[in-house]
């Protein structure tokens, strides 16, 4: 059987040792596991409904390589100085993918900055990505919802910032969810905790998805936390918590949609551990090698979500060669025409600076404006 | 002597630290197997061991918070924050705790800590990693606040903080790390803190910088003294306490002075050293008292911020402007 939580062998022993067994129990939890494909793409359990839909399966699992496929464009554009440190998705592609699959367009998206497939399947064009991590503000006004928020930098500090959304859904009530996309590492935030623990007060509206790639930079999970599961954390907060696999887009979009479902209905928030891999570097600017066992990564690409889905459309006839063909040429094409335009966007002129500093410039900050336009005008 | 870059200053000085000191210890994000995202603790954590060169989960208020406890305990913590951007959560532990605990229980539990973080723009990194608030953490009563700005100097008063029995935060400019180069004796000998350096001398006009901001102020300096202009420069070193009386004195015989820094201009920390000689030095002034600065705007990212930080050259036309203000 897989293994999902890390292994801690011996620490249930070590607890139950020190534990008056003559107490009674007031209290058990439990963290279910949810998975439908396995890695070579055979069916686990029977699959959730909307997998009966052929088209919405081919366009998960064309957001997936599209979002590969934009990656290793991203990634050669930084080796050739032409965009800034960028986080790849390589490995868990099925995490946003799959969670923005099950999401409304009116719901509210906020995502760290490893969630470019949510934004794709949201709607914002590859060119605003790339102007983002290119150094250019304009790539977070964005063609996506326009109350989505932007890649949030500072790890976990997005997820007050949901709590607050739900708040103000639930106070205006309206039949709309938040959902908050955060790794494992922002697990160990207080800005995490102080969130999950406010959206069980009051019932919020609000689904937390921690992408737990099992990496935080060089640090794993096991000296991030002694829990199990990250699933469980939500019980400490007062709402369910379930374990997923989250190679498993199937799983994903269907883990989404329950508790999407379930918040909109009034139900409160839910805690998604989407179970991943990280495959690639943290960031252009990491080298795992230095921190990562070669052997533990090859092992993962064996699981990986994008050949699983393949697999599994193959085996229903659903996918051919061809399509793979197609599919892969038409990927390449969109992704170069949107570097190119990526490329042939000028920067802004530099007192554009101020230009979205308060909604209307006070005059001593338009002196400094025009301090700095006068400069590079002359 | 040998040449290194400011990160392997930091590096040597943290080694020498913790061979000279068993109670030093690091902690932070990545420091330990990764040696740190700018490979600051490079090699530390194979040679003195994971107990003393502690990886922590992701969380500074944690590691801020850590540091206090470990040094109340007489350990000397040396905590990283990955960037200054990452720096916030901390300033509950700042403000209220590592600054004032000596103070609060009146000298029976004390602070020894160093809290380093990497400082300031154009390195072309993402989203909040290039804010330079040094004057948010220089207001705070009981820190030390001190930039280095070369390899000699962050050995220097890096193993100055780390010996230091108060709390200290040491900000390292970013973009010096592997720019600035020199070179560096690793002989266990601190620099004193609280104490700026006079690393150009000048009579004509008296330029005030600290961290990465040396770098353009020289080159103004040396393009200035071609036009007969002779700037004395100035290295701060030490925001808090800093040192008044050099200031003072090169104000005095100079009766001109600018003042330059990448943070934006409003409660920045010229600001205050304008007002002291506003206070102390105004009969000897020839010219109003000058800065040069980011502007009031959230530090643009990579493609625009060159615009933000102050230039060679906007520094040189502040300075002719002193130099010919009558
Ligand atoms: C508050 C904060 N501290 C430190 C950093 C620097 N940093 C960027 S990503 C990262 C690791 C995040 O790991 P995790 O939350 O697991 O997300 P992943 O990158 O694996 O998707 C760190 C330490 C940051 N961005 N924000």
């Amino acid at each position: 059987m897989r293994c999902r939580g890390h292994n801690r062998s011996g620490s249930e022993g070590v607890t139950s040792r020190r534990v008056n067994q003559d107490l009674p129990v007031i209290a058990r939890f439990e963290v279910r596991y949810r998975n439908y494909l396995a890695p070579d793409g055979s069916i686990q359990r029977p699959l959730p409904s909307f997998a009966s839909d052929s088209k919405l399966l081919i366009e998960l699992y064309r957001s997936m390589v599209l979002l590969r496929l934009f990656d290793r464009k991203a990634v050669a554009l930084q080796r050739t100085g032409r965009l800034g440190t960028y986080a790849v998705s390589l490995g868990q592609e099925a995490v946003s993918v799959g969670i923005a699959s099950a999401m409304r367009e009116e719901d509210v998206l906020l995502p760290s900055y490893r969630d470019n497939g949510a934004l794709l399947w949201r709607g914002v064009k590859l060119e605003e990505i790339l102007l983002f991590w290119g150094g250019d503000e304009r790539g977070n006004q964005f063609s996506g919802p326009v109350h989505d928020f932007p890649f949030c930098v500072p790890v976990g500090s997005q997820a007050p910032h949901a709590a607050g959304v739900a708040y103000a859904l639930k106070l205006r009530k309206e039949p709309r969810v938040a959902v908050c996309l955060f790794g494992d590492g922002a697990t160990s935030k207080g800005d995490v905790y102080e969130a999950m623990n406010f959206a069980g007060v009051h019932k919020l509206p609000l689904v937390f998805v921690v992408a737990n790639n099992q990496w935080a930079i060089s640090v794993p999970l096991r000296q991030q936390t002694a829990c199990e599961t990250l699933a469980q954390k939500a019980i400490a907060a007062g709402f369910i918590g379930e374990q997923v696999d989250g190679s498993d887009v199937v799983a994903m979009r269907a883990a989404g949609e329950e508790a999407i479902a379930a918040a909109r209905d009034g139900n409160g928030p839910r805690f998604i551990e989407a179970v991943t891999y990280r495959l690639g570097d943290h960031t252009t600017s990491d080298d795992a090698a230095r921190y990562r066992p070669a052997e533990e990564v090859q092992a993962h690409w064996k699981e990986e979500p994008i050949a699983r889905l393949r697999a599994y459309l193959v085996a229903q006839k659903m996918w051919s060669k061809v399509d793979e063909e197609r599919l892969a040429a038409d990927c390449h094409a969109h992704v170069e025409a949107a570097a190119e335009r990526y490329l042939a966007t000028l920067p802004r002129r530099p007192e554009t600076i101020f230009d979205h500093l308060y909604a209307e410039l006070p005059e001593v900050y338009a002196a400094q404006r025009r301090e700095l336009a006068g400069e590079h005008d002359a | 002597m040998p040449e290194a870059t400011l990160v392997e200053a930091v590096n040597l000085a943290l080694a020498r630290a913790m061979e000279d000191d068993p109670d030093v210890v690091m902690l932070g994000e990545d420091v330990g197997v990764n040696g740190g995202v700018f490979r600051a603790t490079a090699g530390l954590q194979k040679r003195f061991g994971a107990e003393r060169v502690l990886d922590t989960p992701l969380a500074e208020l944690l590691i801020s918070g850590l540091c206090v406890g470990m040094a109340a305990q007489g350990l000397k913590p040396v905590g990283e924050i990955q960037f200054m951007g990452f720096i916030y959560p901390c300033l509950d532990q700042l403000v209220n705790h590592a600054s004032r605990l000596r103070n609060r229980t009146q000298g029976r539990l004390t602070c020894p800590m160093v809290l380093r973080t990497p400082h300031g723009a154009g390195i072309r990194a993402p989203e909040h990693h290039s804010e330079s608030t040094e004057a948010m953490l220089a207001h705070i009563p009981g820190l030390r606040v001190v930039m280095p700005s070369s390899p000699e100097r962050a050995y220097g008063l890096l193993l100055a903080a780390i010996r230091d029995p108060d709390p200290v935060v040491f900000l390292e400019p970013t973009r010096l790390y592997r720019a600035a180069k020199g070179e560096v004796e690793d002989d266990g000998q601190a620099l004193p803190l609280d104490v700026a350096f006079v690393v150009r001398k000048g009579r004509d006009l008296t330029l005030i910088c600290w961290g990465a901001m040396l770098k353009e102020t020289m080159a103004a300096a040396e393009a200035l003294s071609a036009e007969g202009i002779a700037a004395e420069v100035i290295d701060l070193a030490t925001l808090k306490p800093y040192d008044e009386d050099t200031v003072l004195g090169s104000v005095a015989k100079t009766g001109r002075c600018v003042i330059v820094h990448e943070a934006a201009r409003t409660g920045g920390f010229g600001a205050e050293i304008a007002a002291t000689i506003a206070e102390r030095r105004l009969s000897s002034l020839l010219a109003p008292v000058t800065r040069v600065s980011g502007y009031d705007t959230v530090v643009p990212m990579a493609r625009l911020e060159q615009y933000y930080m102050p230039s060679v050259e906007r520094i040189m036309t502040a300075a002719r402007k002193v130099c010919q203000f009558s």
